[in-house]
């Protein structure tokens, strides 16, 4: 599972710097001449709070599971503890730490 | 804040906690980069183009998985979207700006530099104060980003991966996700959207990611919308409270 070193790695690399970039762009260039219906603007308040999980959970859910099981048992706990401190806290250092820190002693004292 | 000097360096203050929490995510971002066979420079150059951390992590594991390139592209968009929602906000702020700033402006757009803007500063605020502030963000979020990534690319698979740093992505999204739930409806998009991700987690192409996130994008948007009526139907009667 390699990304070869070719034009067409290239290619998808400029045009995914395109679509971003025009992204950014959008309201900030064009926003004299782009009218949008109400529902998408509406739509744009919940890009973030729909991505980032959907980012999320595979991430930990499935990434790195023990052979024979489905899901990451280590991760889940350590995401949830994370859970916890982000929406207690807020604090993005806080969260990082209290997740990894979580995960690396699961890993290490493998209790099951 | 009163002249876009001091306005700079409030901005690269303000800037400064949000950095230790992005280092280990610019890290991983280049060293994926270079753990899947990418060329050093162009894992470089790539996040140079991009400069989007989560695209870019998206990006790499689905070229890895030699998804087709529409595909990829259609993903980094979906990731992306969120831009158009700080493009929007943003665009009253840089309206006085010539167009080559306004271009520059928009490339550095992240998500931090929109919430902390957006928090100090009102779009009728003096031009040249905006300027000042948002070049201390996004100059300093631009550096220590790229300085993070080309030390993610040098280390690169050194880091043995039982350390799990990959894990560390996860956990900068579930930061940056919980402030943003500020409704009910935000809470169902986001609550919809993980459940979907479970399901599609089998689809072909990993489309799964574009399908659970419109699946909470539509719930979000519908309840609000719902919210809205029942709110303006409420006082109309003036029954609410």
């Amino acid at each position: 599972m390699t990304i070869a070193n070719d034009w067409q790695t290239i290619a998808t690399i400029l045009a995914c710097g395109a679509v971003t970039l025009l992204a950014r762009a959008s309201f900030v260039i064009w926003h004299t001449k782009l009218s949008v219906p109400p529902w998408f603007t509406r739509s744009l308040k919940f890009v973030a709070a729909a991505v980032l999980p959907a980012l999320v959970m595979p991430e930990v859910l499935f990434r790195g599971a023990p052979a024979g099981d489905i899901v990451n048992y280590y991760r889940i706990i350590a995401a949830v503890l994370a859970l916890i401190v982000a929406w207690r806290t807020r604090h993005l250092l806080a969260t990082l730490v209290v997740g990894m820190m979580a995960l690396w002693v699961l890993q290490w004292l493998k209790p099951f | 804040m009163q002249t876009p000097r001091s306005a700079f360096f409030a901005g690269m203050r303000d800037q400064v906690p949000i950095i230790f929490g992005m280092l280990p995510f610019g890290m991983i971002a280049g060293a994926a980069a270079v753990a899947s066979g990418m060329d050093p420079w162009l894992a470089m150059a790539m996040n140079i183009i991009i400069y989007a951390g989560a695209a870019q992590l998206a990006a790499i594991s689905l070229m890895a998985q030699h998804v087709p390139m529409p595909i990829v592209v259609a993903t980094a968009l979906v990731v992306n979207l969120r831009f158009v929602m700080y493009s929007a906000a943003l665009a009253p702020y840089f309206a006085k700006l010539s167009t080559p700033r306004k271009w520059l402006f928009s490339y550095l757009i992240v998500d931090h530099g929109f919430a902390l803007l957006t928090a100090k500063l009102k779009p009728d605020d003096p031009p040249e104060l905006i300027e000042g502030y948002y070049s201390g963000i996004t100059f300093t979020m631009w550096t220590t980003w790229q300085m993070a990534v080309a030390l993610g690319i040098l280390l690169g698979t050194k880091v043995p991966s039982s350390w799990s740093l990959d894990f560390a992505i996860p956990l900068v999204f579930l930061a940056l996700v919980l402030p943003s739930l500020t409704t009910r409806a935000h809470w169902c998009a986001a609550i919809s959207a993980s459940v979907m991700a479970i399901f599609t987690q089998a689809m072909p192409l990993k489309l799964g990611l574009i399908a659970a996130a419109a699946v909470g994008i539509v719930v979000g948007t519908l309840l609000d919308t719902r919210n809205e009526e029942l709110l303006a139907n409420g006082a109309h009667k003036g029954a609410h409270k």
